[in-house]
């Protein structure tokens, strides 16, 4: 029989905890691949957030760290400043990174810190049960929204990419999505190239954003879902290249 | 250097870190404390090391977080109001049982308070301020040399048991200069190797830095571990100095800098016919329980002295365990008790025929 697809090496072969249609799992196989391409999986520590992938050390199987809310990116710079020959990550969700951690984001790459951030952004908070994050839709409802989120109540959707690609310290910005297998191909190649520009000590951060579906708490089936990202979502968080 | 240099406390306790193997520095502005930052900022990069000035204290914290899981050996410095934006790190550092040294240069409070000296941050540093049932060891200077020389002690304790190591100075020991002997004070520890450290898995499976486990009784072990752990800290890392215990009947506790009014107030007691002694403790976690029970089998009372309203006050009466009335005097705000004004308590508490009655 002929392989077409092969689990790749750093990617552990155990059941996932996250939910039907979630994107993680996507995202943490394509981390996986694009180490095990670039030859990183010994040389590379990853920073495992607060949210739905508190335990992405228990699929990526390489040197890992778990961090308070919001502080992944003050953690790499302590990690990527003591062992500047390290592959440095973080993956960060919306509301770890554009909502408590928002400080923290944006001084690193203000510093101009060399270390890679994967943000994962569903417009939702996953593990708390469907709050709302900062980067939740107008009109979309929440936990903490039950009327649907209003600009003149809760504010807009925050544009992380948008914001952080003022600042000279940005190396590379990109937004994508893993809502259909084009796009999660496309998606792949800037997490490659995001982790490539770090090993190649490029000056200054690299983020790449990756809009992801969480049919849980967005209440609907996972096609509706991929179809509402496709939809809505991409209107408000356009996919493309911010910097570099 | 074998002499003595003219030095403030803030300098010589950066300089000792240095010298004891600081491989990088994190910390944000915040007085009296700033001339610990500054020094760094000079010196780490002169040395090739580490020197970050991070966007805040509770980004200073992450970033020793960080350091620390690589195994280097990492500080931060703030004083008081900086430190309370630091316990969530605090308590994740002790989760994930990450070796960090924290300095603390204690300010008036509470609130934004002021920038003179303090130490009503006690309840802070040997309580755990942050989450969760965890202890940091907390080493109390109470001279410029001794800012110095406990930077050593620290880094090897914060090594040996993967601790995180609070050295709580005040405003005073900050910024005043004394002559300092700076050398590399030697604890001839033992200390194990690093395995858990984050250096990428080339060679060896996975290492996982981190505090969280969802599984109760994989918790509760992971707890009862760290507690067996800190009763043998306490069992083995008790310091503490005292002077004319033998025949004392009032016992002064001090620790800091107010332990420097004490012994003053000791020594003109003692002219005074007034027989008084001293205990220092210099870790204030572990506390010298021992050492203050043995001193309540003689004295007739206890006074404690500090720059707070009473917070050491709490582990010298549980020490003492009713074997002696335990008095206390001490003034905060930036306030610092004077000689007069504790030896004239001293003389009104051993008043002849007077019944010692607590407080």
């Amino acid at each position: 029989m002929k392989t077409v697809f092969e689990r790749t090496e750093t990617l552990y072969d155990r059941p996932t905890h996250y939910c039907p249609g979630c994107g993680h799992g996507v995202i943490h196989r394509l981390i996986a691949e694009s180490i095990d391409e670039l030859g990183l999986q010994g040389r590379t520590i990853g920073i495992a957030p607060v949210g739905c992938s508190v335990l992405a050390y228990n699929y990526i199987n390489i040197d890992m760290i778990e961090v308070a809310h919001g502080r992944a990116p003050a953690v790499a710079t302590g990690l990527k400043r003591c062992s500047p020959d390290m592959i440095v990550f973080s993956y960060q969700g919306d509301g770890d990174l554009a909502s408590i951690g928002a400080g923290e984001i944006l001084h690193a790459t203000h510093r101009g810190e060399r270390f890679t951030v994967f943000f994962v952004n569903n417009a939702i908070y996953g593990m708390t049960g469907g709050q709302m994050a900062p980067t939740t839709m107008l009109a979309q409802t929440t936990t903490t929204t039950p009327t649907g989120r209003r600009s003149n109540r809760e504010g807009y959707p925050l544009q992380v990419c948008e914001l952080l690609a003022t600042l000279p310290g940005a190396a590379y910005i990109e937004r994508c999505s893993v809502h259909d297998a084009a796009h999660i191909r496309k998606t792949k190649r800037c997490i490659r190239h995001a982790l490539q520009l770090q090993l190649d000590g490029v000056e200054g951060l690299g983020l790449v954003e990756v809009l992801s579906p969480c049919p849980t708490y967005w209440r609907m089936s996972p096609s509706d879902a991929r179809k509402w990202l496709e939809e809505e979502m991409i209107k408000v968080f356009p996919l493309g290249r911010f910097k570099g | 250097m074998s002499e003595k240099i003219l030095i403030t406390g803030n300098e010589a306790l950066a300089e000792a870190a240095i010298r004891a193997g600081l491989e990088a520095y994190f910390g944000y502005p915040i007085t009296p404390q700033n001339e610990i930052t500054e020094y760094m900022a000079r010196r780490m990069p002169e040395e090739g090391r580490v020197f970050v000035q991070s966007e805040s204290e509770l980004a200073a914290i992450n970033m020793v977080f960080g350091g620390a899981a690589t195994g280097k050996r990492v500080m931060t410095s703030s004083s008081s109001p900086g430190i309370s934006l630091m316990q969530e790190g605090i308590s994740y550092l002790s989760g994930a049982e990450l070796p960090a040294v924290v300095v603390n240069i204690m300010r008036g409070g509470p609130g934004l308070g002021n920038i003179a000296p303090s130490q009503s941050d006690y309840f802070q540093a040997t309580r755990g301020g942050g989450h969760g049932d965890y202890r940091t060891i907390v080493l109390a200077p109470s001279t410029v040399q001794e800012m110095a020389d406990l930077m050593f002690p620290a880094f090897d304790l914060a090594d040996l048991y993967r601790i995180v190591v609070m050295v709580l100075g005040d405003g005073v020991l900050g910024q005043m200069m004394e002559p300092v002997l700076l050398e590399k004070k030697q604890t001839h520890r033992k200390l194990p190797a690093k395995d858990w450290a984050l250096t990428g898995c080339a060679g060896r499976s996975q290492n996982i830095v981190k505090s969280l486990d969802l599984v109760v009784p994989r918790l509760e072990k992971r707890n009862l571990m760290l507690q067996e752990k800190y009763r043998r800290i306490e069992e083995n890392e008790v310091m503490c100095e005292g002077h004319l215990l033998e025949d004392a009947e009032i016992v002064l506790v001090a620790y800091g800098i107010a332990s420097r009014v004490v012994r003053t107030v000791v020594s003109r007691a003692r002219k005074e016919q007034i027989k008084a002694g001293w205990i220092r403790p210099v870790t204030l976690w572990p506390f010298p329980s021992r050492q203050i029970a043995a001193a309540a089998e003689r004295a007739r009372l206890f006074l404690t002295v500090e720059l707070s309203y009473g917070q050491m006050f709490d582990d010298v009466r549980i020490a003492v365990a009713g074997k002696a009335p335990v008095h206390f005097t001490g003034r905060a705000g930036g306030a610092i008790p004077t000689v007069e004004a504790v030896l004239d308590e001293v003389k009104k508490l051993m008043q002849p025929g007077k019944v010692a009655v607590e407080r």
